[in-house]
């Protein structure tokens, strides 16, 4: 993945740089050591790195206003972070570019339960906006792996989901309003306490829009009560189609589980090996979590039990209580650990449509003998959203090349059987020299087009999301403007 | 002038090749498109490109009759889980209201507080530029973030940023049973404190509106649940329990009777006939009762837990200098005000300039939103 080269002029202008945001944030608030900008050279995609001219990390929407009011006077790019959790290379900084990490901003500025909403600063932690309304019986739906970590501003740039977006949607449909600032230093407010938009769907299109647009730094959430329960199935199934056609079938009959997860026999190897779950040994395993009293949960399983009998399961375990609820998530929630243990592993994010699923896992087996690395699947199978890992040694020489190639080579294969290179990690640089594969250059126009009005220097984060060699007459401009 | 363009392409061309203004008709049903104007029909762009129930998948051509759409579903036990209102006879008009309508101006019924609206169960769109160019944006499969998401800017957009001419839109099942509880006599601000109540209960509620007229005369407030037959009798008895406090409940799972009910509400059934200009009008739900107060409605009622209110006001009603908090109101049938709420200068501005790019000619719909 290559980066457009630094703009000399820009980094020669660093000390004035420095100078500036100095003027409009507390000293503690820029760093522009060449060894602390070195905390920020990266994000959770690792094998790309590259410290930033400056990092800043402002407390309030003003000071946001304040940095990138300088930093376009002076034309320099801002790579907007939130914790550094994408997978894509979201916040991967250029050499003469300034980070700007909303860490500092996670206050909770509004909680109203007659409404059902939360506001909050978007440095916030995905999981700590459920934390400060869990007890009031609450909770905030999307539920990314990263939750721990990840902040809201990131799942609003990136629409982040999660396994229990089948029922609950994603970032997109629980986000109903954000302050957010603009390249140029203007703030303005889209959204609010209620719903949908007065004129265009600004709001539908700054979420997913990958901190292109502008720097959100409050965000209106919609919030939920927790259902009275849940639990969990697993079962077991010989074949990929057998499985896939279980849970096509489980959807067709009504049931709407919260989620549907799907291994295939690799991941299962891998995972019971590292986290001893008792799973069985089969080809394609399913656990399907269903909510609601005790009352709703047996009647809903009930369902499925009698549609998976159809497609004769090798195995089949309903969760009695809690902690054989636990057993059966353990493996799964260790996938992502246990690859780790066997070797460096890439996780992709195609989604593909869910019918497709046996001939997609097929052929991605054809590719992993072609390429001589393994790849374990798990992924959410309600929604089609895959995330093969594939196993590969980042010391060998050679060894990353070949991971993205074969892992380049599932995404075009999600995009040819109907599907898309990202269901909810986003593009980056990861998957941005891959969008001529899903899009014409016209398709491609019309979004950067998008950017052009809320940015039209190209200065927010503009080497991500699209192939630089489309966007490079935009980015030229600003070059041109020194 | 009346275009009907058969094919995408037909339409492209048709747009390429011209600079007047041009006004996007599906059925005709919204009451839009001013007399004499130069009108684009899009009936011929019509019919279901992919169905797989299975996916919960739904791709469709534009001009196809929302009817037929429905009728397809439901054949498989299937819906559009947002629940688009047929206004015909709040509007008086005739005519047969199209997918690509309902999605262009993200038409979203009573479920809206919990399942989302229109643009929630958009996946992906093809559409005509002001320029004649063919675009897609977003795909068929749920969960899909490659890409700037113009489906949701399409969606809404009333055709001023493009033509539609084919969606992709998720499905959900049809539950097996609904139920509704009713609270009777409640002012509307106790009705929106017993709604926001059942709406931060675990008990999933899919529609909560207050019609301080109701069928019988009296003011009545209505809470649904749907789900299967065992859980719908079980919330709304949680539901009853809960709501007592608020005053005398009564539990109705009949369902032909519940979804007369609800399609009362979505479809402004006790608001047909009624004289005078009819108000759209967003706001946070517990503002709700202050800004009916406020609006010396001839006849009104509250839906999405009291965040909607559907108004029939005196013509010329200045709604907007009335309402008095944040929010945003629509007039949907009257004259002499816009019809869509002013933005705040910097919003206007960025709709503006994405105007002036995906509709350079300012041919669609002029004057319809924004202040061109």
């Amino acid at each position: 993945m290559e980066m457009p080269a630094p703009n000399p002029a820009i980094v020669a202008k660093k000390a004035e740089l420095v100078r500036r945001l100095s003027e409009v944030l507390p000293s503690d608030a820029v760093i522009h050591d060449e060894a602390e900008t070195r905390a920020y050279e990266c994000d959770a995609l690792t094998a790309y790195r590259c410290p930033p001219l400056a990092a800043v990390l402002p407390s309030t929407t003003q000071e946001v206003s304040d940095v990138l009011r300088i930093c376009h006077q002076m034309g320099v790019p801002v790579v907007p972070r939130g914790s550094g959790t994408s997978l894509a290379g979201g916040a991967l900084p250029t050499a003469d570019s300034v980070i700007l990490g909303v860490a500092r901003m996670n206050a909770v500025l509004e909680t109203d339960y007659d409404n059902r909403f939360i506001r909050v600063q978007t440095g916030r932690t995905n999981l700590s906006v459920t934390g400060a309304v869990e007890a009031d019986g609450f909770f905030y739906a999307p539920d990314p792996s990263s939750q721990l970590a990840c902040a809201i501003a990131g799942n609003i740039a990136m629409n982040s989901g999660g396994a229990h977006c089948l029922k609950y949607g994603v970032t997109t449909n629980n986000l109903m309003g954000v302050t957010m600032v603009l390249m140029d230093g203007t703030i303005t407010e889209i959204g609010g306490a209620h719903l949908d938009a007065a004129g265009l769907d600004l709001l539908g299109v700054i979420c997913g829009s990958e901190g292109q647009l502008g720097v959100v730094t409050e965000a209106t959430l919609r919030i939920l009560a927790k259902p009275e329960g849940a639990l969990p199935v697993l079962m077991g199934f010989d074949t990929n189609e057998g499985a896939g056609a279980c849970v096509s079938d489980i959807i067709k009959a009504g049931v709407l589980p919260v989620a549907i997860e799907f291994m295939d026999r690799p991941c299962i190897e891998a995972c019971e090996a590292f986290a001893k779950a008792g799973y069985p040994m089969c080809e394609a395993l399913l656990i399907i979590e269903v909510e609601g009293s005790p009352e709703e949960i047996r009647h809903q399983l009930s369902l499925i039990k009698e549609i998976a009998a159809a497609h004769n399961p090798v195995d089949y375990r309903e969760a009695a209580d809690a902690d054989e609820a636990y057993r059966i998530w353990l493996g799964r929630k260790s996938a992502f650990g246990a690859m780790g243990q066997i070797n460096d592993y890439m996780c992709l994010d195609g989604t593909i449509p869910v019918s497709a699923l046996p001939e997609v896992l097929r052929r991605i087996g054809e590719l992993s003998k072609h390429y001589g690395l393994g790849v374990a699947n798990v992924f959410h199978a309600g929604d089609g959203n895959m995330h093969p890992l594939i196993l590969y040694n980042a010391n060998q020489p050679g060894q990353l090349e070949l991971c993205e190639a074969f892992g380049a080579d599932i995404l075009r294969l999600c995009v040819e059987v109907g599907g898309c290179l990202t269901g909810e990690h986003g593009v980056g640089i990861e998957k941005r020299d891959l969008m001529v594969d899903q899009f014409a250059p016209v398709d491609l126009e019309a979004q950067m087009a998008v950017k052009d009005v809320f940015d039209p220097a190209w200065l927010l984060n503009p080497a991500k999301v699209f192939p630089l060699a489309s966007s490079e007459a935009r980015r030229a401009v600003k070059i041109a403007a020194e | 002038m009346n275009k009907r363009p058969e094919t995408e392409a037909e339409l492209a061309e048709l747009i390429a090749g011209r600079d007047a203004p041009l006004w996007i008709r599906g059925g005709g049903t919204a009451g839009v498109v001013p007399d004499g104007a130069d009108v684009l029909k899009t009936s011929g762009l019509a019919g279901i490109s992919l169905y797989e129930p299975g996916a919960l998948t739904l791709v469709v051509k534009a001009g196809t009759p929302l009817a037929e759409v429905q009728g397809v579903l439901a054949a498989e036990g299937q819906r559009l889980a947002f629940e688009p209102a047929d206004l015909r006879g709040v509007l008086e008009a005739s005519g047969e209201p199209t997918i690509g309508a309902v999605a262009a101006m993200n038409v979203s019924g009573p479920r809206r507080i919990q399942a989302g609206a229109c643009r929630d169960f958009m996946l992906g769109v093809r559409y005509v530029d002001g320029l004649g160019t063919i675009v897609k944006n977003g795909g068929r499969v749920m969960k899909n973030v490659t890409g700037y998401d113009l489906v949701k800017l399409m969606s809404g957009a009333c055709g001023t940023l493009g033509v539609l001419t084919e969606v992709s839109m998720k499905v959900l099942p049809m539950p097996e049973a609904q139920g509704c509880v009713m609270v009777d006599g409640l002012a509307p601000d106790a009705a929106v404190h017993a709604m926001s109540a059942a709406l931060g209960s675990p008990y999933d509620v899919t529609g909560a509106a207050h019609l301080p007229v109701g069928v019988d005369g009296a003011p009545a407030t209505m809470v649904r649940v749907e789900g299967f037959g065992a859980q719908v009798d079980y919330r709304t008895g949680k539901l009853r329990d809960l709501l007592g406090r608020f005053g005398d409940v009564r539990v109705e799972t009949d369902a032909e009777r519940v979804t007369a009910g609800w399609r009362y509400v979505r479809d402004l059934e006790g608001l047909v006939g009624v004289e005078g200009d009819l108000w759209r009008i967003s706001v946070k739900p517990s503002d709700g009762p202050a800004v009916l107060a406020g609006l010396n409605a001839v006849k009104a009622q509250m839906d999405w837990g009291g965040g909607l209110i559907w108004a029939v006001v005196p013509a010329g009603t200045d709604v907007r200098e009335r309402m008095g908090v944040a929010g945003h109101a629509t007039l949907v049938r009257g004259s002499g005000q816009p019809r869509f709420h002013p933005e705040t200068p910097v919003n206007a501005q960025l709709a503006a300039g994405l105007r002036a790019k995906f509709d350079p000619k300012g041919m669609f719909n002029p004057g319809l939103m924004g202040a061109n």
